[in-house]
């Protein structure tokens, strides 16, 4: 029997495997298509303080190899969420951790959400790809030293365990995730979606309604893959790894790159059942190579 | 909700680029409603990032019956799929149409759109005759049948789907195309207005159903909404997930963003926001 069982920097997860904020909804949609038995936890969609619109549509265009979507991050506000969501999620889904994943507007805006989650979820994953409306748009996580800022902000308004999801498009992972320790972070989740612009040549417009959007999907796997690998060299914070898992050798490459426990996104809108497939298949590889426990693979490059 | 690997049993082209499937999908085919729809991984596309949403046409003894028009890649690729494939189906999906209606039916098509209608005025027709298949020529109490009427609409007659079926339901009939080249020569509101005046005059009783394009669509919401008679919109928006987790299929309703895929594709005429 393999231990399937990790601990992402306090999150006691049942098995390895989780499903990436957005792709996902709050957790309970998918129950009926999903083995939830094989999940170790699920992130809900982006929740922040006040209740948010989103985008126009079109807010996705199929491209090959993934998706670029930019639904803009639509929710109900954190009082919704922890009124009506989080106790659904409770009674529909048993035994799989739920992390919520939030966002702001300014430092403030984490903070206070971060703070109301109370003790009511299992961790809190921080979406710091949003724009800094207090510093001009400039985005949380494209700045060391606002991401340290932001992380600060949030690690003091919350005892949960902390992750925080970083940027892919920066030119080293390596400041950011020093940024994350030093703030207190218990655990990085990588990669965003790439930013991604589609154009219909005919009309000669964009495709999405906010013009650009954020890539994932098979595509993007071996750049999260390379991010994971440079980010685990430079830390000893555990990693949740996505971008593109498709199949149990997605999720291998990134354990053997450095990554603690593995979630799957936009392969579930193709594929339900890839949940299970995964597992399977990740379980079956540590039986063939001899670990006893799936945490043994996790940079575990020869 | 439920992911069924569905043998498929017959797939042909009806012409003009329309094509039935059926699938052999006894679970999805169990609790499917009208205008619910399934959300199909299109086998040549399994590399694909998404599948493709078709409406129910028909869910009777075990079999699921689709009716679509081969418009992009998607369903380009989904022609190739032969007797005897395997194909994962994910539904029934989403919020379909009321099955009670106070006083007439009025259902209102446009090309492929009358997909889920047939579907809803068999079960309309079963539900007020006590069987679980309509068999309107068995009844034995012709007066309890509800008044289902289909108002379908097309660019040319090839554009008229599945009107042998609806006939045997014992439905009647109104068609209107472009061109003239079957029924009416005009718009499917054109026949609708008419019926809608003598039923007013009248003083009868009536709800609208309604499956197609967006200008038809908001054509018949709007002649149902402000009126003392409901409207039920079947909404077509790109869809993603097809479950209500992804918030890509948005449609403006007095809700706000609503999800089309779970909170529709069926919506209450006065709630869409136009």
């Amino acid at each position: 029997m393999v231990n399937v069982k990790v601990n992402l920097g306090g999150l006691e997860m049942p098995t390895f495997l989780a499903t990436a904020s957005g792709t996902f909804g709050y957790g309970f949609e998918y129950v009926g298509a999903v083995d939830y038995s094989k999940l170790g936890a699920v992130t809900a969609k982006g929740i922040r303080v006040e209740p948010w619109p989103g985008n126009e549509i079109p807010r996705h265009a199929e491209v090959p190899g993934g998706l670029v979507n930019a639904i803009g991050l639509q929710g109900t506000g954190v009082e919704h969420f922890l009124k009506y969501t989080v106790p659904w999620y409770r009674q529909q889904v048993k035994g799989v951790p739920l992390i919520a994943n939030i966002w702001g507007a300014s430092v403030e805006g984490y903070a206070e959400v971060a703070a109301k989650m109370g003790d009511a979820v299992d961790a809190v994953e921080m979406n710091v790809s949003c724009p800094n409306v207090k510093a001009g748009g400039h985005t949380f996580g494209q700045d060391p030293k606002v991401l340290a800022e932001v992380v600060s902000a949030v690690r003091k308004a919350t005892k949960l365990p902390l992750i925080v999801k970083l940027a892919p498009n920066v030119p080293s992972i390596v400041p950011y995730v020093k940024a994350c320790e030093d703030a207190g972070a218990d655990a990085l989740s990588m990669i965003n979606t790439i930013p991604a612009m589609v154009i219909d040549i005919e009309k000669r417009v964009p495709v999405l309604a906010n013009v650009t959007g954020g890539l994932s999907g098979r595509g993007i796997h071996p750049a999260a893959v390379k991010l994971v690998h440079d980010a685990h060299k430079a830390t000893k914070l555990p990693i949740l790894a996505m971008g593109g898992v498709y199949e149990p050798k997605d999720a291998i490459e990134f354990f053997l790159a450095g990554a603690t426990a593995v979630a799957v996104g936009t392969a579930t809108f193709s594929n339900p059942g890839v949940v299970a497939e995964v597992y399977d298949g990740v379980v079956a590889y540590c039986e063939r190579h001899g670990f006893a426990s799936v945490s043994d693979l996790t940079g575990a490059l020869a | 909700m439920i992911d069924e690997k569905c043998k498929v049993i017959e797939h042909r082209e009806l012409g003009s680029g329309y094509r039935f499937i059926s699938f052999d999908a006894p679970k999805i085919a169990e609790g499917a409603i009208p205008g619910q729809f399934v959300h199909v991984r299109v086998p040549a596309l399994e590399t694909s990032a998404l599948r493709r949403p078709f409406s129910i046409f028909n869910a009777e003894g075990g079999r699921l019956e689709l009716l679509y028009k081969t418009i992009g890649r998607g369903t380009a690729a989904f022609n190739a799929v032969k007797p005897g494939d395997i194909v994962s189906v994910l539904g029934p999906l989403g919020h379909g149409f009321p099955l009670k209606c106070n006083g007439a039916a009025l259902l209102v098509g446009g090309g492929f759109g009358v997909a889920p209608l047939y579907f809803l005025a068999r079960r309309l027709l079963a539900r007020a005759l006590g069987t679980s298949a309509a068999k309107p020529h068995e009844s034995t109490s012709e007066a309890k049948a509800p008044i289902v009427k289909l108002f379908v609409g097309g660019r040319t007659k090839n554009d008229l789907l599945a009107l042998d079926r609806f006939e045997a339901l014992g439905v009647e009939v109104h068609a209107a195309t472009n061109d003239g080249s079957f029924g009416t020569n005009g718009l499917v509101t054109d026949p609708l207005d008419d019926e809608l005046i003598r039923i007013k005059t009248a003083g009868e009783k009536f709800e609208l159903f309604a499956c197609g394009p967006d200008p038809m669509l908001k054509a018949v919401a709007l002649r149902a909404t402000g009126t003392k008679s409901k409207g039920w919109i079947s909404m077509d928006r790109h869809m993603v997930c097809g479950v209500g987790a992804c918030y890509a299929c948005i449609q403006k309703t007095v809700r706000g963003n609503s999800r089309c895929c779970i909170e529709g594709p069926v919506f209450a005429a006065e709630d869409l926001v136009w």
